[in-house]
């Protein structure tokens, strides 16, 4: 899978850069950079990567044409190698996409996240999936074999952007940081004074420097002002997951983690950029890795405690990380591995009638949790949502006569599937899924072999459902733990919030007969209900595993129904889910006030009907 | 004039060229790009772009020969060989090409074979009429930049 990313926070070259305008390191390199500046696009550093010889000469020799400074490599990995090699040495890289020992996408993810370059992806297929792939890989422009000199003659303009970007971040934040360093003084009170006393200037120094630069030069001189490049080592990216899984990914934001990461030198814009680009690449790997591609259309309110009054319970079950559910559907035979109840494929959008909400309105934008409104139903009704083409499922009024079965009183379970973490704690799941990051830190493989937990509440009186909304408080708490088992939760008639707060609860074995499918549902909407028989509180996580093979194996009968694994998250990679959002939303009272960003995985619901 | 017969000759026939569908505008495109830091880049890339397809061209061949086809290699070195028909403005190679991952696509193998035979015949023949065109223009000698006549 990933390596992770690359550690080495050049904590020197962070002050040390602030006043330099070019890297003196290099200086071999560049040109002077006030004569670079002036000239400036000419004297731009372009590397190019291009395994087909014949289009690396004629490309060098268009890019001289255009004075720019030209060095070619047709390997990615060596073109890695330069980059790492001497920071700062290239302003710009074009590379093609088909190359034989690295995707070219994958050589443009790595260099926006450790080097920060602006890529600009080139192909003789000028299809359209493929040039969506590139710019969501992060490409700031995709050009057509064969390349035209005015095309190249362009290509400063994305150097020129993302200086002004930078520019203006520095700008903006710098106050941030200023006080934010100020603020952390806490733990280390001596270090982090010396460590805000040096910020300060650096800050200052940095901030003086480009404004004066800024006003010096017609251009703002983006091609002098350099912004001391950190590179994410891999102890700065941990330190950057732990601080982002212990804020909890709803509540994240770059200024929490940089406070947390405790790091001298990191501004907070840095972890801003770096926290954008660990989410894309979290998703993309994740799509990787599930075999499908997810579509990332879910905003990241849908966990920020959007929680609508007693939404609680329901928009904490119903946060499914992506993650989990591609790897269920991509394993539904492989189920201990990928521990994810595979989501059902849902061609056409419909919309789930009336479904029991546990208390809460919350629908998430991808999957239509419902939470069941307690009123009087005595169930609770989790719809399954299905990653990228579930349908919606709204809210429904307790009574419908669809599904009246539901309101027979059996006992609905409510299904939640989150990756397998550390600890056995439902709440953390809970965090976890929401937030893809802390599924997907650097320790990614710890993902793809953990089962999904499964949180299984079942509700069969009032008290039940009210039972439940405690947990929503209990859920909340523990969002910012990890968690390892699979918190698995059976009960019948009774739920609580001890329990939950326990994590793993079995209750006896679940059968497999208490499985089922329920197919009933005309509209396509796959509801997988699980019952298990209800043991009272019972401890640990007896069965997480069995409850999860039933599950599987439940799942696996969702072949019967006509799903398979490999229909599910048919997802191509460039394909935009717009139109698979469309169908998420719906009306419901539920309403998707859940937009889940990149990161957000779509919840998966089970609708539970009787 | 001696030369100026030459020149005509070598203006017809890269017009003959263009008119056939051999070459396209890219071919112009690296002709722009000869001046005197490069006097022969045209020929360069040329030279460049046969060595290299030559090599595409072979692997296509053993991994044709190769049972069970692996459509997707062979789909992935014509897309290749494309690319790099495209660099020089060989627009009737190209062409050829594309037709050949129809077929690749299409898991058609007697297609793929009897399409690569006409891959590998447009590919020789493009050689053949571009060696015989640098061949008059250094007969012409280096003052001479390619003539643009047909643009």
């Amino acid at each position: 899978m990933h390596t992770s990313f690359y550690l080495t926070l050049l904590s020197s070259s962070f002050s040390t850069t602030v006043t330099s305008s070019s890297a003196p390191q290099e200086s071999m390199e560049n040109p002077l950079p006030t004569s670079r500046a002036e000239a400036f696009p000419a004297g731009l550093r372009v590397l190019i990567v291009d395994d087909d010889p014949t289009w690396l000469k004629i490309l060098e020799k268009m890019l001289k044409k255009c004075s720019y400074e030209v060095t070619t490599c047709s390997l990615a990995t060596e073109a890695l190698d330069m980059l790492r090699g001497k920071r700062d040495r290239f302003d710009i890289v074009i590379s093609d996409v088909n190359m034989p020992d690295m995707d070219g996408f994958k050589l443009l993810e790595q260099v926006g996240l450790e080097m920060d370059l602006p890529v600009i992806m080139m192909s003789i297929d000028g299809e359209t999936s493929r040039v969506m792939k590139g710019v969501q890989h992060g490409a700031c422009d995709y050009l057509l074999k064969p390349v035209r000199m005015k095309e190249l003659r362009n290509i400063w303009q994305h150097v020129y952007r993302k200086r002004m970007h930078e520019l203006k971040d520095i700008e903006t934040h710098n106050i941030h940081e200023d006080t934010n360093i100020l603020r952390n003084g806490s733990e280390d009170p001596d270090d982090r004074q010396y460590v805000a006393g040096t910020e300060m200037s650096s800050v200052r120094k940095r901030k003086d420097l480009e404004s004066k630069e800024f006003v010096d030069h017609e251009f703002n001189d983006p091609s002098t002002v350099k912004k001391a490049r950190v590179v994410w080592s891999v102890d700065l990216h941990q330190k950057f997951v732990n601080a982002v899984n212990q804020i909890g990914f709803d509540k994240v934001g770059p200024k929490k983690i940089l406070d947390l990461m405790n790091v001298p030198g990191l501004t907070r814009e840095n972890v801003a950029s770096h926290l954008q680009k660990y989410r894309l690449y979290l998703i993309r790997l994740q799509r990787q890795n599930e075999g499908r591609a997810c579509s990332g259309n879910l905003s990241s309110d849908f966990m920020n405690g959007e929680n609508r009054g007693n939404n609680g319970f329901n928009s904490s079950t119903n946060i499914q990380s992506e993650s989990e559910l591609t790897t269920y559907t991509s394993t539904t035979e492989n189920f201990q591995t990928q521990g994810i109840v595979p989501s059902v494929h849902i061609s056409e959008p419909k919309k789930i009638e009336p479904v029991q909400i546990i208390g809460s309105k919350k629908v998430p934008s991808n999957d239509v949790l419902c939470a069941s409104k307690i009123n009087n139903a005595p169930h609770l009704s989790v719809l399954l949502s299905f990653n990228d083409k579930m349908t919606d499922i709204k809210a429904c009024e307790p009574a419908t006569p669809k599904h009246k079965p539901l309101l027979s009183g059996t006992p609905m379970m409510q299904f939640m599937q989150y990756p397998k973490q550390e600890s056995c704690n439902i709440l953390s799941e809970y965090s976890c899924l929401t937030y893809v990051d802390q599924n997907l830190d650097p320790s990614f493989h710890q993902y793809s072999s953990t089962l999904p937990a499964f949180i299984s509440a079942t509700c069969t009186s009032e008290k039940d459902v009210k039972d439940l909304f405690e947990m929503k408080p209990v859920l909340t708490d523990y969002r910012n733990g990890h968690f390892t088992a699979i918190p698995v939760q059976v009960k019948r008639g009774a739920v609580n919030a001890q329990d939950i707060g326990a994590g793993c609860k079995v209750a006896g074995s679940p059968s497999i007969q208490d499985c089922y499918l329920n197919d009933k549902y005309s509209q396509g909407y796959f509801p997988l209900t699980y019952e298990f028989s209800l043991n009272g509180e019972t401890e640990a996580d007896s069965l997480p595993e069995d409850v999860h093979l039933c599950s599987l194996q439940k799942i696996g009968s969702i072949e019967n129904l006509g799903f398979s694994s490999a229909e599910i998250y048919q997802y191509g990679d460039s394909t935009p889910t717009t139109d698979v959002e469309s169908n998420w939303y719906d009306s419901s009272e539920l309403n998707g006030e859940y937009s889940y960003d990149p990161v957000e995985y779509p919840l998966i619901d089970e609708y539970l009907f009787a | 004039m001696e030369y100026s017969t030459l020149y005509n000759q070598i203006a017809m026939m890269k017009k003959s060229f263009f008119d056939q569908g051999f070459l396209d505008e890219q071919f112009y495109q690296i002709e722009d790009l000869q001046d005197d830091a490069s006097p022969n880049f045209v020929e360069e890339v040329v030279t460049l772009f046969f060595r290299d397809s030559s090599r595409l061209i072979t692997n296509i061949d053993q991994a044709l020969g190769k049972l069970p086809q692996d459509f997707g290699r062979l789909d992935s070195l014509m897309h290749q060989l494309k690319g790099s028909a495209s660099s020089i403005g060989a627009a009737k190679l190209k062409n050829e090409c594309t037709v050949f991952r129809d077929f690749c696509h299409k898991e058609n193998i007697e297609g793929c074979l009897r399409q690569f035979q006409k891959v590998k015949k447009e590919h020789a023949s493009l050689r053949q009429k571009l060696e015989n065109y640098f061949q008059l223009l250094r007969q012409v000698g280096p003052v001479e930049k390619a003539n643009r006549s047909g643009k």
